[in-house]
């Protein structure tokens, strides 16, 4: 091929990669704002599931801390949201991710008062168990997950913060065990956690920050 | 003309349908097909990629040398493929949510590039275009067809969550077959989307059969002769 004919052939290649470029930074130019909002609300929301919305004046979704090193036995890594109310510490809400589930990690949303350390909910953000055996963890589809509610290490005793099969008090359910299993035990674990390191948790929070509106 | 456009429609909605005939993309088919909506959206990004991709093909096919031809079909497939990802998740950001992997994997849906290289690579710009439109309406009926089964038959509903797609005004639109269907769980795990396919292209072989044998033409009795 002579040198002519190797132009000629990579030409179309070298355009076609600069017009494609062109065309995918037009795109992300023109969604990024708009994908950033989709993000921010659908988190909020969540949020917005666990604890009312007049419950934190800080700029919860900016002010979140990543928690370091391997805590919580997660294998990602976890994200804390901190409520804060007139510059005192209100509640925290975890983002994490139990390793334990039937089909890989379940990623769980779970939001603890910060004085009576209380739970003020769970959420399950994403899974892969078994539709209609696992999947009734999803607070559409079965109220198993709302029962967590103002629960606490105490409401049960620790040693019943355990499916009924394994002693203790929360069900399982019929033809899925581990799945319960795995939500009851991220959740003990959490609250274990929190009740040990609140203090420190919010030592590096800012006081106060601006809350969107 | 009019009967070359005719076979483009019929090759791809029904002669050479990718979803029952072809037999491409069948990893998104079987994966995302577990209700109207959700095979409505994939089939919808689909149909949108395959225009674009037949079309671009189209346009350049004369600067485009044989040896580099390949490449420049996944250029233009990947990038048109990202941008559309990018304007879901922007705008229908929930349904994207659902469908998930399944949008960036339509970068190696077979029937684009196979449409690319068989036909727009070979056509002008119109017969591309009704290709492509073609080919992507076979594939999005058969992705609705076969979500509509299984969401039948496994939740006893249609058209559930279809205010992802057409906004609030159309959460009214789901049909509860009764309120107490026990599910039937099969039909949403993956196993329920090979047998759906199954029976689909079953059918149309059924139907194919029966339009290509008009009259119920018995074959005649060979006359047994002394062998």
């Amino acid at each position: 091929m002579t040198d002519s004919g190797i132009v000629r052939t990579a030409l179309p290649l070298v355009i076609f990669a600069i017009l494609g470029t062109l065309l995918v930074a037009t795109a992300n130019h023109f969604t990024q704002e708009r994908i950033q909002t989709n993000e921010h609300e659908v988190l909020l929301k969540l949020l917005h599931s666990l604890i009312s919305e007049h419950g934190y004046d800080n700029d919860i979704l900016n002010d979140a801390q990543e928690l370091k090193g391997k805590v919580l036995q997660s294998q990602h890594p976890i994200l804390m949201y901190p409520a804060l109310l007139n510059g005192k510490p209100a509640a925290a809400i975890f983002r994490l991710s139990t390793p334990d589930g039937y089909n890989g990690p379940i990623h769980l949303l779970i939001g603890i008062d910060y004085n009576t350390e209380h739970l003020l909910g769970v959420r399950v953000l994403a899974h892969r168990e078994t539709p209609g055996l696992g999947d009734k963890i999803e607070s559409d589809r079965s109220d198993w997950i709302l029962k967590f509610l103002d629960r606490s290490i105490g409401n049960p005793l620790l040693e019943r913060w355990h499916v009924k099969k394994d002693g203790g008090e929360f069900d399982q359910f019929t033809g899925a065990t581990i799945t319960p299993r795995a939500v009851v035990g991220a959740i003990r674990r959490c609250l274990i956690y929190f009740s040990e390191n609140k203090k420190e948790l919010f030592a590096k929070i800012p006081q106060k920050t601006e809350k969107p509106s | 003309m009019n009967t070359h456009f005719e076979t483009i429609v019929r090759d791809g909605l029904w002669i050479n349908n990718p979803g029952l005939v072809q037999l491409l993309g069948l990893c998104p088919l079987l994966a995302v097909t577990s209700t109207v909506v959700n095979g409505l959206g994939l089939g919808l990004a689909t149909l949108l990629t395959l225009i674009v991709s037949n079309c671009s093909v189209s346009l350049a096919r004369r600067w485009i040398q044989p040896e580099v031809r390949l490449p420049v079909f996944v250029i233009i497939i990947a990038c048109t493929v990202t941008a559309i990802e990018l304007i879901m998740n922007a705008y229908f950001h929930e349904l994207h949510g659902i469908l998930g992997i399944f949008i960036p994997l339509i970068v190696t849906n077979c029937a684009i590039l196979a449409r690319a290289e068989a036909f727009a690579s070979k056509n002008n710009v119109i017969d591309a275009f009704m290709d492509a439109v073609m080919m992507g309406l076979g594939f999005l009926l058969v992705l609705v067809a076969l979500g509509g089964m299984r969401e039948l038959l496994g939740n006893g509903t249609l058209f559930s969550n279809a205010q992802l797609m057409f906004g609030e005004g159309a959460k009214d639109w789901i049909v509860t077959l009764s309120s107490n269907y026990p599910g039937f769980l099969l039909a949403i795990l993956p196993p329920g989307a090979f047998i759906g396919l199954g029976v689909l292209i079953a059918l149309k072989n059924w139907i194919d059969s029966r339009l290509s044998s008009p009259a119920p033409a018995r074959l005649p009795a060979i006359p047994v002769t002394n062998s």
